[in-house]
């Protein structure tokens, strides 16, 4: 446990001192957000319908393209060979290093997103809907992304073959979040998406960190 | 390897040992290409001229006879191809390993059919070659999932550790379809209420069932003659430098 | 260091690289205060050996074994530390900060950083960031690394590169300690070592080629 929080404060204190990392995923969902009313018209009807479905499209590209960075330095600096041998189990260490890397990418998602959801021209009460799905979503992206990039973080170009890897897995998130968000306009119940989203969260944080841990072990040879 | 018996244990090591297998899967693929022939034969037969015609959809519902098989395929090929790469990883047997990979092609290429029937059949039932049907639907990111799996296994130069990235993907792949399936139905119900439920064909006339049975049996072997070829060639290709594929090679350049 | 007495074992362990058979047949044992110096040109496998005797690499043939058992095990990486020619330190990290989280990834021996560093001649680098350290003291961090953490066996790739002759001196005689202790140690080198302490085996892997 000593060890988790060892490197929970390690990450933390790193992405600190590098903040690019932080603003970058961030710039890049709102700038794909602002793409939207410019590519398909600024007209607040069609907007307002297809502003779950932007939201959570764009958070997902973002999650995916902040992905790079979760393994990627300690890759090429070898600190993840030292991971690896540590005695502690590398699966409790892999759940720190994504619950450090959610925080500072996923969760400044979420903070900001009640602002492009205005921009949108979503009422308040679907922006808390809106707020709940990302905090229960975007985890479930770090979580099941980190798999994706732990099997191709020592490929030079990993990149593409990340995209693929990982999107298909992300379809279930996507379909219920942005779901729960539409429903909330209408002014249906939620609780049934809310529940799919929280059981997903649950179900990622114990299956997750093992196929993560195999296959940094895996890209390791 | 400790609840395993010895014998059966020592008796698939034999099996999956590479000159052993290589040589047995080359004395089976004639004997099964002939009953798989014999089979699609029949099914095609059955299918296209003796079964009868459906009073709603007139003949074209006999595409069925290729697009249900092949998309059983699909999913029965992945979840073969995860296992074979369970045993790969758990076990370290090469030819497990390799019948996981080779399986991928294979399965991609009837998800391929699966969908591309599918969607020729939509054009005479609904008007358009493709509607977001859950089972369309779910049958493309099953083909993303095989692209995938094939993607990772060409990115990564060392073909043992490639392998090891196949099975893990593909393991996390298994653990996701029922829940992918599951949110995607339920997507649809959502959207566009049940209306495509035809697909579902509660009630099948006997006439009909038959040589769809028979369909489903021969793209079985059809699939076991296809990645018992291809786990040959890549068998030769990773154990080039054996001493077993230099004599293999000598005898056959004689 | 370990109540029982350690051993590291190679049993006719063979590595393919290539198409091409970097050895085979390669067996060894390594025993309390006994160091293994693997010599060879670039490419004869130094470096997979290595990697195959950390568990990053299995080998083609054979196996590994510490004390009798299977070295996939945390017992084993409880008892070994690996410097590769990557540093494994965050350059964004201070001396002070890099040495805590190595302590929290393995299990210290109670010694103090500050000794370890005035040890290596680090002494008055604890708040300086890595990035800011040259390639020889970043070397004498790593050593720091091993003197903190209670391991027994060390595993070294090219400990003397990058190092000026203090450097080197100074390696030596922190590697002859260990061997007094009873410590093991693996390393692969282009420079002759003298040690006081440890019996050296040699294996040349260039002669398999």
């Amino acid at each position: 446990m000593y060890a988790f929080f060892a490197i929970v404060r390690r990450d933390l204190r790193l992405a600190l001192r590098k903040r690019a990392e932080i603003i970058n995923p961030l710039l890049f969902f709102v700038l794909v957000i602002t793409l939207f009313p410019l590519g398909v018209g600024a007209k607040p009807m069609l907007l307002q319908a297809i502003a779950p479905g932007i939201i959570w499209v764009s958070a997902l590209l973002a999650a995916m393209l902040s992905l790079d960075s979760l393994f990627r330095s300690d890759f090429d600096d070898g600190a993840l060979e030292q991971l690896v041998l540590s005695p502690q189990p590398l699966s409790v260490l892999v759940l720190g290093k994504i619950l450090a890397h959610w925080l500072v990418t996923g969760l400044p998602l979420v903070i900001i997103a009640p602002l492009l959801a205005i921009l949108l021209g979503l009422s308040a009460k679907t922006i808390s809907i809106l707020l709940i799905t990302l905090l229960l979503g975007t985890p479930v992206l770090s979580l099941i992304g980190a798999i994706g990039v732990a099997l191709t973080v020592g490929l030079r170009r990993g990149g593409m073959i990340l995209s693929l890897l990982v999107l298909p897995l992300y379809v279930p998130v996507l379909i219920f979040a942005a779901n729960a968000v539409e429903m909330a306009q209408l002014g249906l119940p939620v609780m049934a998406q809310i529940n799919m989203l929280a059981a997903m969260l649950v179900l990622a944080c114990v299956l997750a960190p093992w196929p993560t841990a195999a296959a940094l072990k895996m890209s390791m040879s | 390897m400790k609840f395993i018996p010895d014998p059966i244990g020592k008796f698939f090591h034999r099996m999956a040992s590479p000159p052993h297998f290589y040589a047995l899967a080359g004395q089976m693929i004639p004997w099964l290409t002939g009953i798989f022939l014999v089979l699609l034969g029949y099914g095609l037969f059955a299918g296209l001229y003796l079964a009868p015609t459906d009073y709603q959809q007139g003949d074209s519902y006999r595409i069925i006879y290729i697009h249900v098989p092949s998309a059983w395929m699909s999913l029965f090929i992945y979840i073969v191809m995860a296992l074979a790469g369970a045993i790969g990883l758990i076990w370290r047997i090469k030819l497990a390993e390799i019948m996981a990979i080779s399986s991928a092609s294979v399965g991609a290429s009837f998800t391929f059919i699966a969908l591309v029937t599918g969607s020729l059949w939509g054009k005479p039932m609904w008007g358009t070659w493709w509607v977001w049907d859950a089972r369309l639907t779910s049958e493309l990111i099953l083909l993303f999932l095989y692209l995938g799996v094939m993607g990772l296994y060409n990115a990564i130069d060392d073909k043992r550790t490639a392998s090891k990235a196949v099975a893990i993907l593909a393991l996390v792949g298994v653990v996701n379809i029922p829940i992918i399936h599951y949110s995607v139905e339920w997507w649809n119900t959502l959207h566009q209420g049940p209306t495509v439920t035809k697909m579902d064909k509660p009630s099948i006339h006997i006439s009909m069932l038959i040589p769809l049975l028979t369909m489903a049996v021969a793209f079985k072997f059809y699939y076991v003659i296809a990645v018992l070829q291809r786990a040959r060639l890549e068998l030769l290709q990773r154990e080039r430098t054996s001493a077993w594929v230099k004599k293999l090679v000598m005898e056959q350049s004689k | 260091m370990n109540s029982i007495t350690p051993l590291l074992q190679g049993l006719d362990l063979a590595c393919i690289r290539d198409d091409r058979s970097l050895f085979s047949e390669l067996s060894f044992v390594l025993g309390a205060g006994e160091v293994l110096l693997l010599e060879g040109e670039n490419g004869s496998g130094k470096t997979s050996l290595l990697r195959i005797l950390c568990g990053f690499r299995e080998p083609d043939a054979g196996q590994v074994s510490w004390c009798g058992g299977a070295i996939s095990t945390s017992a084993y990486r409880a008892n070994m530390a690996f410097v590769g020619h990557l540093d494994g330190v965050k350059k964004e990290l201070t001396v002070l900060e890099n040495l805590r989280v190595a302590l929290a990834l393995g299990q210290g021996n109670g010694g103090s950083l500050d000794a370890a560093l005035a040890r290596v001649n680090l002494a008055g680098y604890q708040d300086v960031l890595i990035s800011a350290l040259s390639a020889g003291q970043k070397r004498r961090l790593s050593l720091a690394r091993l003197l903190v953490t209670a391991k027994c066996l060390w595993i070294l790739d090219e400990p003397f590169t990058s190092l000026d002759k203090q450097g080197i001196q100074l390696t030596e005689q922190l590697m002859s300690e260990h061997c007094a202790q009873g410590g093991m140690i693996v390393l692969t080198s282009h420079h002759p070592i003298q040690l006081t302490h440890g019996a050296v085996q040699r294996i040349s892997l260039s002669s398999c080629l």
